[in-house]
């Protein structure tokens, strides 16, 4: 049978739409989503952030901020930009609006001086999870940390508890947000929004149970490391190329 | 021992109270918990349903390329084959599932050029940088460079 | 690009602070109850009868706070309507999951059950004589017992005994466990540190005897009548006793912040000395804690009059109180104005009129003393003192 591109595009397009349709109206009757070939437990999610890519472009956060929905002001990620002074100093860190709109060019080359893209770790030994009160926030089988906002009471203490400032109160809903990783497009076999618009894969989406994901190579062949090691929450977003000024 | 249960008799009456204020949380309780709670771990598992529902903004660039074929061919012969569509397009999933009632205008170039090519002590050395207003002596970037194939 | 109040670097979504004065004002609400709680145990445990004039005062204050404690964070949440949900799903791994449960026992088996069977006698009374709404309310609260006889009394001595004595750890858990939840979150190095619990336990018995001794005296100013002198001076030297350790274990922290010197020290050390200069130093270590001990050790050292010992009592009341408010701010707020990156620090702009402002703080406070001479009215707490049996 002979179809064209574009009739198997608009009977594609027609699914998509009927899809977000139907998911629409399922968030609001509560059912099951339509589809279901994703399995939790054969993926295990997490990420690779390379420092040596980045440019601060901000292209993450705003497409994090488009494809989520995040309130203005608050972050899901956000970008640092850091300069080192001299040695025995603290450095210098600033993130304009959490780089939404990038940033100021930088003139002085006499320093050193990158970019760190921050999100979400997605503990695997969360501190956040353990401190919620009722299990509104909690690990997902594939390793993701999500909040339940219809549960949450808004009490904060992940907010508090987590070591990396990745959580905010969200202020219309009154529930704590904060990445989830995009499970929404993960789950459909799409990439992060953050790492789809990334221009130069600086961020990169990785399945530690996927035997042929990159993951792999690179964490046998690169140096790696996690944020923050010292608060062992088993942090699955690995930075390569990191210095250790960062904090 | 009569006595002693006549002298505390009263004693039962506050039990009494708390053991009945205890059957009707337990009974509350079974009532409003949410279901299956508990059962990946201790939280709501609908709560990842609701997640997964959220609607789609960004459609990826697999989709673009299924129409889109003669610049995704343009792009990945260039310096661009990296960049997504969507990453200087805007998000497009509501162009991909209707293609011709919603159509997306085209970026402003001299702001999306300028984001990443911009001159910037903190950017890695090896990535092209030049300082715009010098570079193209007021210029649009695409009067010389084709967005999908910015070589010369 | 200069974020208002933000001095260096906050993580994005740190400027903002989560947790406001309401929170601050909970801990120091249920350390009024523990501490108070903890003075009536003297009298009823420990037998120190010169207590006794203050042991249902003690009482009724610690009910008075405990009814307004869960306020604060009922008014603080998000969604306090899902509030119940501790109760349906407690996570076990979570301090503040025993909330709930520990506020009920306390609250019932514990207080309630003291109170009753305290004042048993009288309700008996009152449910007989009284007249109108009075009578109903008197009568609902004999539970439908009238059995006051010497044999049935004796009863309940013993078992307000035993509840007392397993009111005094109820009453460190009740606490203990919110000094926990600062004490064991790692991300915060304000926080985080085994002393915790202790601290905030010691520094709760300190503002509940102060409490209780400061309104035992203004209770009996307005009464016009006589003021125990043993009853106020024995009050003042479990104070002082008090508060001698409570200083110690804050002084111990101090000095093993200041020597280990890791890396959170310079950028906590930098805001002490700057943002919180004036709750900590002035209000909490100078004023709240070196004047009142200063006052009571003078007491305790020298013979004093008595017009001028209960103004120094007074005074050091006063202060302490509110320098364990000091307290409570500095370890909340204090524990929110620095980044966790140590690169920054950030302000708290505290509202006026607004769900977590300053208004329904202070208004808070005022409520337990509203609840309080309702009791009053209600149990009237004045006996001549007849110490316990049992």
């Amino acid at each position: 049978m002979d179809i064209s591109r574009r009739d198997l595009f608009q009977i594609g397009g027609k699914i998509l739409v009927l899809a977000s349709v139907g998911a629409t109206l399922e968030q609001i009757t509560g059912a099951a989503p339509p589809s279901d070939a994703y399995r939790m437990a054969d993926h295990w999610w997490g990420m690779i952030i390379d420092i040596d890519q980045c440019i601060g472009c901000g292209n993450c956060v705003r497409a994090c901020s488009r494809e989520n929905n995040v309130p203005e002001g608050y972050f899901r990620t956000w970008v640092e930009r850091y300069q080192i002074e001299e040695e025995d100093k603290p450095p210098r860190v600033e993130s304009p609006n959490g780089a939404m709109d990038g940033f100021p060019p930088l003139t002085r080359t006499d320093l050193k001086s990158f970019y760190v893209p921050k999100l979400c770790n997605h503990c695997a030994d969360s501190p956040c999870v353990q401190v919620c009160p009722v299990g509104a926030t909690f690990v997902s089988p594939d390793g993701v940390v999500l909040v339940d906002e219809t549960y949450c009471l808004g009490c904060r203490y992940c907010v508090q508890a987590c070591p990396y400032g990745c959580r905010y109160l969200h202020p219309a809903k009154n529930t704590v947000d904060k990445c989830t990783l995009c499970y929404h497009r993960i789950t459909q076999g799409l990439t992060t929004a953050c790492c789809e618009n990334c221009p130069t894969g600086a961020r990169l989406l990785v399945d530690f149970k996927n035997p042929k994901d990159p993951v792999h190579e690179i964490l046998r062949t690169h140096k790696v490391e996690v944020l923050k090691p010292y608060m062992a929450t088993r942090a699955k977003v690995y930075y390569e190329n990191l210095d250790g000024a960062v904090r | 021992m009569r006595r002693w249960l006549r002298d505390s008799a009263h004693l039962v009456r506050p039990a009494l109270v708390l053991l009945a204020a205890l059957a009707v949380f337990l009974v509350v309780r079974s009532a409003i918990i949410p279901k299956a709670f508990g059962q990946y771990g201790h939280y709501r598992p609908g709560a990842l349903d609701l997640v997964r529902q959220h609607p789609i903004a960004y459609a990826g660039q697999e989709t673009c390329l299924m129409c889109h074929e003669d610049e995704g061919k343009a792009r990945a012969a260039g310096k661009h084959a990296h960049v997504a569509c969507e990453a200087c397009h805007g998000p497009l999933a509501q162009h991909t599932g209707d293609p011709t009632s919603y159509v997306p205008k085209l970026p402003v170039v001299a702001d999306l050029c300028r984001r990443c090519h911009e001159q910037d002590a903190a950017k890695p050395k090896d990535f092209p940088q030049v300082q715009t207003a010098v570079h193209s002596g007021g210029a649009a970037c695409n009067d010389c460079h084709k967005p999908h194939n910015p070589q010369l | 690009m200069m974020i208002p109040g933000v001095d260096g670097f906050m993580y994005p979504n740190e400027v903002e602070l989560q947790w406001s004065v309401l929170i601050v004002l909970y801990p120091y609400i249920t350390g009024l109850v523990a501490g108070a709680f903890i003075l009536a145990s003297l009298e009823r445990v420990f037998k120190v009868d010169a207590v006794r004039p203050t042991y249902r005062l003690a009482l009724l204050t610690a009910l008075a706070f405990l009814l307004v404690a869960p306020l604060p964070l009922q008014l603080h949440l998000g969604h306090p309507e899902r509030s119940f949900e501790m109760y349906l799903t407690p996570h076990t791994s979570s301090a503040m999951a025993m909330f709930g449960f520990v506020y009920l026992w306390y609250l019932t088996v514990v207080l309630l059950l003291e109170i009753w069977l305290e004042y048993r006698a009288e309700i008996v009374q009152l449910a007989l004589s009284s007249q109108g709404l009075k009578r109903w309310i008197y009568r609902v609260l004999t539970l439908g017992s009238y059995n006051v006889s010497p044999e049935a009394r004796r009863v309940d001595d013993k078992v307000g005994y035993a509840v007392t004595v397993i009111g005094i750890p109820s009453a460190f858990l009740l606490h203990g466990y919110v000094g926990f939840i600062f004490g064991s979150v790692k991300a915060n190095p304000w926080w985080s540190s085994p002393l915790m619990p202790i601290v905030f336990l010691f520094s709760a018995m300190v503002s509940g005897i102060a409490a209780v001794m400061v309104l035992y005296a203004v209770s009996m100013k307005l009464r016009k009548t006589v003021i125990d002198m043993r009853c106020l001076d024995t009050i003042a030297r479990y104070l002082f006793y008090t508060f001698v350790i409570d200083f110690t274990l804050e002084m111990l922290d101090l000095v093993h912040r200041t020597y280990e010197s890791d890396e959170s020290f310079r950028s906590l050390d930098f805001m002490v000395h700057t943002r919180l200069w004036g709750s900590q130093v002035i209000l909490q270590i100078f004023l709240g804690t070196l004047v009142p001990l200063a006052l009571l050790a003078g007491t305790q050292l020298f013979r004093i009059a008595e017009g001028r010992r209960k103004a120094m009592y007074m005074t050091a009341g006063g202060l302490t109180l509110i320098g364990i408010f000091a307290m409570r701010w500095n370890v909340v707020i204090g524990g929110q104005l620095f980044s966790k990156s140590f690169l920054g620090y950030t302000s708290y702009k505290m509202e006026l009129v607004t769900r977590e402002g300053l208004v329904p703080a202070i208004l808070l406070m005022l409520l337990p003393f509203a609840i309080f001479l309702v009791l009053v009215k209600l149990l009237p707490p004045w006996q001549e003192g007849k110490a316990h049996e049992a």
